[in-house]
């Protein structure tokens, strides 16, 4: 073994020069033509940063979308998921926790109606879209609160559905925070 | 038919488009063929050989190539162990991190160094950058490259001929580096920076979110790690969360090409064998066998993810996207499911989805890719994998026929065949001693042990259970509700972990080292033959007893009596 540490620990020096200092750095200078500066793409409202379009939030006010549950309550500096099993009991009682709310804060929506990902905690903590039908079901909600006209919030919705690439590589979904400035601007232009 | 169903068929056909050619690159890479990229990197590996006193033509026998292997995976423990436990004061440190404790920077060090990459930190609050882009993006490269050296001495002593020279590791592990994993890596960091992954050695980010809370935001070079984490079966993520994180996989596409890196080159590998014997027959007879297992092991886990947890069935919820506790939208059920399968076989271990909320069956599933550990597997440690049961099923045809067994033209006899055993019985033992120990101490003293599990019965043993079997895999995937950050779990996996890289790789080294030395005997008609439908078929039921006979008591423990306990 003797015969090879001398070149084991020379060979490493230059794989790090290599793979490390190489190989980051053309990155990272590459990443100096993307969007940001490869710093994260912001959205900016009123000359200040609201939040980055690939990071979800945390919405609970009434007058906005509400995203999914988070298991680190949207902690983008330490993303997490709940990690709880399928049976686990107090998983169940949770679940029909945040049933109740939701059915507190929409009258008249039935269980059967609200889709289960409103009701399950992302796999980052951070996830920043809900499906369609999850922001349909808001749209009374918020219309009464903004005093908006439900058939706008519904177009509104309608404009904000991401389709899948190409109409087969993905899911329909909705970006909460892109909809909810969406929200303010309405309320803003009125 | 749901249409998420053709993203998958989609990933699968690239992948296959993709590993064909470049299986048949990397046997001209080991082949010391032209290649494309000899311009670019001839020069720079003489210098590098040149001024490291190695000389990169001299023939070595296996046991000089492992004991180079080994001299420099040391090497690399004491650096990683070194930078981890000083990171506070080294640069690159926006956010003062603190340095790791000594417990949790063996168990790093080590879950790197073996290509494991279970991490029992979380990224963003638990490294600097110069930890992340030193210690773990660099173990990455070089484990990966490591394995694929290994394979490539299996692979030249597989040829047909009598020798007792095969090849020279440091060679192997260069060009692995430079002429596979760096270009690799190259062109998915670049496409995955301009899809919205970060590069930046700018700390967090500090800002106010729409209703009005104060928020925080780590960012870090992560474009960078992330290729290699894919393109190496390596799987330590940048961030906590992995490849669920929004800024590690921000959208479908990334989703798509992230999943495919995972299965590129433990796909290709098994396609580079058959270039480089020259048998691409033999080549086929191995991905037929591993897909089939593949396969077995993916519908059942797409049924069960895209159908729901039973239990909120009965509750009345609404699952139209499936079982979304720990999945994200922008994937969906069905491509999470596609992820956890394509992780656990390759012993990748990078996640998508949290595996500690799949459905009981799916995490089954999970489990019984890790526990099997050899359809495709990891970038070269899969097929040293899969190479030990061919040893085993040419020995178990041989009895039935009443031939002497035989593999390309050599006998296998009993030695060969005690190193094979020992490897294939040394991963159940690993698994269901540690589970078992585990088990009992949680049993004993339930109280002191609290912070251990986080779901109570069933499923708390599968957490266990789990650890293990991710340990012993070298796969990195974890049920992650484990409280794993304990001197028990970082010691004992730590421990898991050094056994199961090493002796793995030594074995079939050590299996095709001792065969390329003996007499080659011409095939004739009376020869077995091992690129055929029937061989094929062989081995995989040798692989499924194997497994079956090992773990099913302890999967009926924790995952099935789960399934049944919801249904």
């Amino acid at each position: 073994m003797k015969q090879h540490i001398l070149p084991a620990i020379k060979l490493t020096f230059f794989s790090i020069l290599l793979l490390v200092v190489a190989y980051t750095g053309a990155i990272w200078g590459i990443a100096q033509a993307a969007t940001n500066r490869g710093k994260g793409e912001t959205i900016i409202v009123n000359g200040k940063i609201a939040g980055y379009d690939k990071v979800g939030q945390r919405f609970d006010k009434d007058h906005y979308f509400w995203g999914r549950p988070s298991a680190v309550s949207y902690n983008a500096a330490g993303s997490g998921g709940s990690n709880i099993g399928p049976s686990n009991p107090d998983y169940l009682s949770e679940v029909q926790a945040r049933v109740d709310t939701f059915q507190a804060h929409h009258a008249g929506v039935s269980l059967d109606k609200i889709p289960s990902e409103l009701v399950t905690a992302s796999a980052s903590g951070l996830d920043p879209h809900i499906s369609p039908e999850a922001a349909y079901l808001q749209a009374k909600r918020i219309a009464a609160r903004r005093g908006l006209n439900e058939a706008v919030i519904m177009q509104l919705i309608s404009q904000h559905t991401e389709k899948p690439f190409m109409g087969f590589l993905g899911t329909y979904k909705i970006n909460v925070l892109k909809l909810n400035i969406a929200l303010d601007e309405i309320n803003k232009q009125q | 038919m749901k249409i998420e169903i053709l993203g998958i068929v989609m990933m699968i056909l690239l992948v296959m488009a993709l590993a064909i050619p470049l299986g048949k690159y990397i046997a001209k890479v080991y082949l010391g063929e032209r290649t494309l990229l000899d311009r670019v990197f001839s020069s720079l590996e003489r210098l590098f050989f040149t001024y490291s006193g190695i000389d990169p033509n001299r023939e070595m026998t296996w046991q000089q190539n492992l004991k180079a292997l080994l001299t420099i995976n040391i090497v690399w423990f004491f650096l990683a162990i070194f930078i981890l436990m000083n990171q506070a004061w080294l640069p690159l440190n926006p956010d003062k991190i603190p340095s790791m404790s000594p417990d949790l920077a063996f168990n790093t060090a080590i879950s790197f160094l073996v290509n494991c990459n279970l991490q029992h930190y979380s990224g963003e609050t638990a490294l600097s950058y110069f930890s992340q882009i030193a210690v773990i993006m660099f173990l990455q490269f070089v484990t990966a490259a490591t394995g694929m050296a290994a394979a490539a001495v299996v692979f030249n002593a597989m040829r047909q001929r009598s020798t007792d020279k095969l090849g020279n590791f440091y060679t192997y592990f260069l060009k692995s580096c430079t002429r596979i994993l760096l270009p690799v890596s190259f062109i998915s960091a670049v496409i995955l920076l301009f899809s919205g992954t970060p590069m930046t050695f700018e700390g967090v980010q500090h800002f106010t979110t729409l209703q009005g809370d104060s928020a925080s935001l780590a960012r870090g070079p992560a474009a960078a790690m992330i290729a290699i984490k894919q393109v190496g079966t390596n799987g330590g993520g940048f961030f906590g969360v992995n490849s669920a994180h929004p800024f590690e996989n921000p959208t479908y596409l990334t989703n798509m090409v992230e999943n495919i890196l995972i299965l590129l080159l433990p796909v290709s590998m098994v396609f580079a064998l058959g270039h480089y014997l020259n048998r691409k027959k033999l080549s086929w007879t191995i991905f037929g066998v591993m897909t089939t297992g593949f396969l077995l092991l993916l519908i059942p886990a797409l049924y069960q993810e895209m159908n729901g947890n039973p239990a909120l069935s009965a509750m009345g919820i609404h699952q139209p996207m499936g079982n979304m506790e720990g999945k994200e939208v922008r994937f969906g059920s069905a491509a999470s499911a596609f992820w956890t399968i394509s992780t656990t076989i390759t012993s990748n271990g990078s996640v998508n989805t949290m595996h500690d909320s799949l459905t009981p069956l799916s995490g089954m599933l999970a489990m019984l890719g890790m526990m099997i550990n050899s359809f495709f597997g990891g970038v070269g440690a899969g097929f040293l994998n899969f190479y030990i049961f061919i040893i085993l099923a040419v020995f178990i045809s041989g009895l039935m026929v009443g031939r002497t067994p035989e593999f390309l033209g050599k006998k296998v006899e009993a030695k060969e065949i005690k190193i094979a055993m020992i490897i294939a019985l040394i991963h159940p033992l690993l698994i269901l001693s540690g589970t078992a120990i585990a088990s009992y101490l949680y049993a004993v003293n339930p109280a002191a042990n609290a912070g251990w599990l986080n779901n109570p019965g069933y499923h708390g043993f599968s957490e266990m259970l789990y650890e293990y079997t991710s340990a012993a895999a070298n796969n990195g995937s974890g049920f992650e509700g484990l409280g794993d950050n304990t001197p028990w779990w970082n010691i004992s996996t730590g421990i898991v972990l050094i056994l199961s890289r090493y002796l793995p790789l030594i074995g079939p080294v050590a299996i095709a080292g001792i065969l390329a030395k003996k007499k080659y005997i011409p095939e004739t008609a009376g020869t077995l033959r091992t690129d055929t439908a029937s061989f094929g078929l062989i081995t995989f039921v040798i692989i499924v007893l194997v497994a079956a006979l090992s773990f099913f008591p302890a999967l009926a423990l924790g995952p099935l009596a789960e399934h049944f306990l919801i249904q």
